[in-house]
């Protein structure tokens, strides 16, 4: 896009990030809170590039364990079997119900995993100062902000089997340790969503033009 | 000033017109004004009727609003929706959260899914699996998933009965409505009970073939809140609201 673009900050004005109040900069230097909302003003997220990065590299980390370790240890007449999400979808196709299959996939392992790859993308973009699609970009954010809270589908399942089954020798189904750590990486993914700005990606341009 | 002659100067943005119900501030360039710049602010603020700036929460471009209009309006440089015209919305959306609300009190109060197995029946509440994860220690997990689809989805509904209640009787505002509807609207990406339910399928189909399952008059009332709750927010106008709940004039 062009440099001229007219933008809150280039006028002196913050965008009250909750409610969208219009507040000039200078006001914002004596009372830092919105005189609307009360939410605090910034003209960016703060140390938003830091935050998010800090995020996402705690998500990288935690999912090896979330996708390596049993999500689900199933107890009957004295066998125990222990579950991982990968094999979790693998038995739903063997057992011919591959649309449950496909939603355990998408929600489990495509969303977590494609919401990293772009959050790490967008800041690396931001950081080599790319002009390259701004407006694609801003639209691949707006995505991993909506998705993310699906990948929460696999905690939900083993709450309710936890609950349903538990018929004493017969057949148990506990929550293995994968669960805490898959639980944090989608939390955590969808905080590092939350503090990346993209208004960061259009900056940039406007700095560079 | 009088609606729709809100004259500006050159560099200059003032329009604390009566009719717009956005936010929006006198502006004074102060590092001096370099001409591109008041330019653009000239063409931005161009005579045409009441209109409202807003600045683009997704890229900071300073966008110019009708006054009134039916239009969904995008911004003009990276496309995020700035605004949707939303007929009677406190009404709908207090009428939404009312029936959310006893959707909520039935979820709670009745059966949600029981398993039959040879004379074996193990029925449970919403709350049951909550409960079970607690035993076995992972607080942090059983936390997560009351917070996602009990506390917040209520935390919500009270939030926005709250608001909107007083709203629709023609009183003031509540006390700290507009922080009430600042936390509403920040705890929104964490009410998850539409995953939940799609949980419930995939859980329903897993024990399919081990065992019946039994829906309880709960799934029904949850699965109906889902979709009250959804309307309840797309029927607010959060503009509007954010209006109404300006104390300052």
């Amino acid at each position: 896009m062009n440099g001229s673009a007219v933008t809150a900050r280039r006028l002196g004005l913050i965008n009250c990030h909750d409610c969208h109040l219009l507040v000039e900069a200078h006001q914002v230097a004596i009372h830092p809170r919105c005189p609307r909302c009360g939410a605090h003003l910034h003209a960016r997220k703060p140390n938003s590039l830091a935050r998010t990065w800090a995020l996402v590299w705690a998500a990288i980390i935690l999912i090896v364990p979330a996708n390596v370790l049993p999500i689900t240890i199933t107890s009957a007449l004295g066998t125990k079997q222990a579950d991982t999400i990968m094999s979790g979808v693998i038995y739903f196709m063997q057992t011919g119900s591959w649309e449950i299959a496909a939603v355990i996939f998408i929600a489990s392992v495509f969303v977590p995993f494609a919401k990293l790859l772009i959050l790490v993308f967008l800041l690396l973009s931001v950081r080599c100062r790319t002009a390259w699609r701004p407006k694609d970009r801003t639209t691949l954010y707006r995505l991993t902000e909506l998705v993310g809270r699906w990948s929460m589908v696999d905690i939900y399942v083993v709450t309710i089997l936890v609950a349903l089954v538990k018929l004493g020798a017969v057949a148990t189904i506990e929550a293995g340790p994968a669960t805490v750590f898959f639980a944090s990486v989608v939390v955590l993914t969808m905080f590092a969503a939350e503090s990346f700005d993209p208004r960061l990606v259009w900056d940039v341009i406007e700095e560079d033009a | 000033m009088v609606a729709g002659s809100d004259r500006r100067g050159p560099g200059q943005m003032s329009n604390e017109t009566p009719m717009s119900r956005h936010h929006t501030r006198h502006v004074h360039p102060d590092p001096p004004p370099d001409t591109d710049l008041s330019a653009a602010v000239a063409a931005l603020s161009a005579d045409s009727g009441p209109t409202v700036i807003v600045a683009c929460h997704d890229c900071d471009l300073l966008n110019r609003l009708p006054g009134q209009s039916t239009a969904t309006i995008l911004c003009a440089r990276c496309g995020a929706v700035l605004r949707r015209s939303k007929p009677n919305s406190i009404e709908r959306s207090l009428a939404l959260t009312l029936c959310g609300l006893i959707l909520f009190v039935l979820s709670n109060s009745f059966p949600f899914l029981a398993m039959k197995t040879g004379g074996f029946i193990q029925e449970t509440t919403l709350l049951t699996g909550i409960h079970e994860l607690w035993k076995q220690e992972l607080f942090g997990l059983a936390t997560l998933v009351l917070l996602t689809c009990v506390l917040v989805p209520l935390a919500q509904m009270t939030g926005l009965l709250y608001i909107l209640a007083p709203l629709h009787w023609g009183r003031r505002p509540a006390p700290f409505a507009a922080r009430v509807f600042r936390l509403v609207q920040e705890v929104a990406p964490w009410g998850m009970m539409e995953v939940f339910m799609v949980g419930i399928l995939v859980a329903l189909v897993k024990l399919g073939h081990m065992a019946t399952i039994v829906p309880g008059v709960s799934v029904f009332s949850f699965g109906t809140l889902i979709f009250v709750m959804a309307a309840a927010f797309t029927t607010l106008d959060p503009p509007l609201l954010w209006d109404r709940l300006d104390l300052r004039r």
